[in-house]
């Protein structure tokens, strides 16, 4: 049995959806898109599996998320729906279930944060509201636990019992009302036959939503006919067909909500959140306040709580690495295999988890910042300044994750509402420089900037948003030109991040990454201590200089000289970053033959200063790696995009270090 | 008077007359409950002067100036108004 869980952004869906599933739990993608796809098991009830549909505030074509759960609801038809409402803000909120209503799936209705409704003195007649809808509803409070037992029985009861909603005329005005009924009747075989509802397929014709018609494949005179009862309706209201249909069901909301709410004339958290409102979003202290806690997050993750927690991780690892070692010659393993697990497989893997910690910690912050609602407060701040870009608020949401993965923030550009923004946000996001990134600056940092870390790192972030900036210039004048999607975008009231939403999406992430670290990682690790230890005739070296990893990195130097890193090793870890970032440092610690300890101080043998700046710029901003790739291929949907991405990103990289290394140079900082 | 929802200022409040604009983002205003006669409180001014904060059907909602500018409002001059069809104040 599936039951999809549907409602708008900031509703509490993700609070509701960890609290009724348990730990059998899918993170995966819906059917031939990114977009995540949370699936999990009610507790108490095996097989009865809840979906996580995206928060959508209508059931139209205009965002990516509007189509994937219009489509997952038409074509992988649920048993049943969760409609969950925001109690405190029930108007705008009712406006999506009037159009789940109309797709005639077994329903219920889920009232959440009634608790808070109540505390304000306001209330809402559950009854009423059931009778007006022809929908169960059931009171709920997701974040304290209340009502979820009932909400599932009367789920699974609708679900069982096929249990449709109860009506679906909420028809006001005579017109809207005569061309949806005549539309109905006109198209109802066509609806049949292609598994559409024909309420939902009608108003939808009314609209003129182009998929739907499309989907229906009908006649040219049922077009015309259509096109005449819509024109007739506008003819009669004055208004448009949008706005009718609009209209319609607004007007339903208002009369209902008139009878059964009694709504908290100002509520609590409103209060609060204007009186947060008053610094977060004011006119001279928003900007400083958004840059200082951006600082902090860096300086809390990469100084203060993730080094601490990545060194003793080190720690760790290196213990277990040595016991190890030592039970494996004990057991008299082959050499060859001994090596292949210590220093190829054991090395790269744990320098790779040395820091997850700082994965962790910043995906910590990051989700603190998306649940409190603080994120809706950047996007309203920050959004004059991206749209000089050509990008509107939103895209720095996707943008910042990109500081944490570009992973993620290349999934999460999805929610963005315009194909067009989507794609730049998406080829900007690289340039924030990723957290895997992080491990070969605090090595170079140490090892040649140790009196200035904080600032060099600064330096090296601002650098990769500066190289954003003036690429989104250049995109938003040429490939992408036209205007930037509409910016409508709600700010919901502050409020605490649940606990466990935000360990549970920690504990997704940082599944994700050891996922990533003992398959793709494990296997680079591998493969490049396959071309160490072995040369082009596949003989096994002595010396790495004869390897084959030495031997590719000797035919790339010369492309790498004009930046002041024509030594082969440097080529070599640069290539090898390709599987992941991260993997630069081992590459190097392997190449210059000491441990990851003393690498720092060996680092200077084949870096002057300025050439490890023109190593760091260029780490910063060329390909990313393979992961991240595969995930542009996705989301650009092509091959010949990923190419063009890595070329670009490549290219830019070239050319910034190629600078700043020849400036440097001339200044005579060589 | 009519005058457009950008022209409104801080803390001041208007019913909505009309909504314009292109299509896409004019359907998306509708759906988001900036509808004919819903009364609209401009709440605040982005830091760098735009987009502009609104509050109505008790929800905040944020829209750039130039959006702002194809819905056409009358103002309420002061608290009393609109106690007659006003929309999205229910009860």
């Amino acid at each position: 049995m599936i039951i999809a869980l549907a409602g708008n952004p900031n509703c509490g869906k993700t609070t509701l959806f960890n609290q009724v599933t348990g730990s059998h739990r899918h993170v995966g993608n819906f059917p031939g898109v990114t977009v995540e796809q949370k699936t999990g098991d009610i507790v108490g009830h095996k097989g009865v599996s809840v979906v996580d549909m995206p928060g959508i505030y209508s059931l139209t074509s205009y965002s990516s998320d509007e189509i994937i759960s219009r489509d997952f609801l038409l074509k992988q038809k649920p048993d049943a729906i969760i409609n969950i409402v925001d109690a405190t803000n029930i108007e705008r909120n009712l406006y999506l279930t009037m159009q789940l209503i109309e797709l005639q799936i077994p329903m219920v209705i889920a009232l959440n944060m009634m608790d808070e409704v109540q505390e304000n003195n306001g209330s809402i007649d559950i009854l009423h509201l059931r009778d007006a809808l022809g929908v169960t509803v059931v009171p709920i409070s997701a974040k304290h636990k209340q009502g979820l037992a009932e909400l599932v029985e009367v789920t699974m009861h609708a679900a069982l019992h096929k249990t449709r909603p109860q009506r679906i005329d909420f028809c006001s005005a005579d017109a809207t009302h005569r061309a949806i009924h005549a539309i109905t009747h006109l198209i109802e075989d066509h609806a049949l036959k292609y598994e559409i509802p024909a309420r939902f397929a009608a108003t939808k014709l009314v609209e003129g939503d182009e998929k739907i018609r499309k989907q229906l494949n009908l006649s040219k005179h049922e077009e015309e006919t259509i096109e005449h009862a819509v024109t007739e309706m506008v003819a009669h209201l004055g208004t448009d067909r949008e706005a009718a249909i609009v209209d319609m069901r607004y007007h339903f909301i208002e009369e209902t909500c008139r009878a059964s709410v009694v709504k908290a004339k100002e509520s609590r958290e409103y209060r609060r959140s204007v009186k947060l409102d008053n610094v977060l979003t004011h006119k001279f202290l928003a900007i400083p306040v958004f840059f200082g806690i951006m600082f902090s997050i860096f300086w809390l993750t990469f100084d203060v709580i993730g080094s601490r927690l990545s060194d003793w991780m080190a720690s760790g690892m290196e213990y277990i690495g040595d016991w190890l070692g030592a039970v494996l010659e004990e057991f008299g393993l082959n050499p060859a295999v001994h090596s292949l697990v210590m220093d190829g497989a054991y090395e790269g893997v744990s320098a790779v988890l040395g820091f997850l910690p700082f994965i962790v910690v910043l995906f910590l912050f990051l989700s603190l910042l998306e649940d409190s609602g603080y994120m809706a407060r950047v996007a309203f701040v920050m959004d004059k300044l991206l749209r000089k870009i050509g990008l509107s608020g939103r895209s720095i949401v996707p943008m910042l994750m990109g500081f944490g993965c570009s992973v993620p923030a290349i999934m999460s550009a999805r929610t963005l509402a315009s194909e067009r923004d989507k794609k730049m946000t998406v080829l900007l996001t690289p340039f924030m420089s990723c957290g895997a990134k992080v491990p070969v600056y605090v090595l170079f940092i140490a090892a040649f900037f140790a009196e200035h870390q904080a600032l060099v790192m600064m330096a090296l972030y601002l650098s990769g948003v500066l190289l954003a900036v003036l690429s989104g210039l250049v995109m938003s004048r040429t490939v992408f030109r036209g205007a930037p999607v509409p910016f409508v975008l709600e700010m919901p009231n502050y409020r605490f991040p649940s606990v466990k939403t935000v360990l549970l999406l920690l504990w997704d992430r940082s599944r994700d990454f050891i996922n990533r670290a003992f398959t793709f990682i494990l296997v680079a690790t591998v493969i490049i201590w396959f071309l160490q230890y072995f040369d082009v005739r596949l003989n096994h070296v002595e010396n790495i200089a004869d390897s084959m990893l030495a031997y590719i990195g000797r035919l790339l130097a010369p492309f790498f000289a004009p930046l002041g890193l024509g030594d082969w090793r440097i080529s070599t870890a640069l290539v090898t970053g390709f599987s992941a970032k991260e993997v630069v440092v081992s590459t190097l610690a392997v190449l210059a033959d000491v441990g990851e300890d003393s690498l720092a101080g060996a680092l200077h043998a084949f870096f002057t200063p300025l050439s490890a700046v023109s190593f760091l710029i260029f780490t910063l901003l060329y390909t990313p790696c393979v992961a991240a790739v595969a995930t542009f291929k996705r989301e650009l949907g092509s091959f010949k995009g990923m190419m063009l991405v890595i070329l670009y990103q490549t290219t830019v990289a070239w050319l910034a270090a190629f600078c700043v290394y020849r400036v440097g140079w001339m200044m005579g900082w060589g | 008077m009519n005058m457009t929802l950008r022209e409104l200022g801080v803390g001041s409040s208007g019913r909505v007359v009309q909504v314009g604009g292109e299509r896409v983002l004019r359907h998306r205003l509708l759906e988001m409950g900036i509808t004919p006669r819903t009364v609209v409180t401009v709440k605040k001014i982005a830091p760098m002067g735009d987009p502009v904060e609104l509050f109505l059907r008790g929800y905040s909602l944020t829209l750039r100036l130039e959006d702002a500018k194809n819905i056409v409002i009358e103002e309420i001059v002061n608290d009393v108004a609109g106690a007659g069809d006003e929309r999205g104040a229910a009860a």
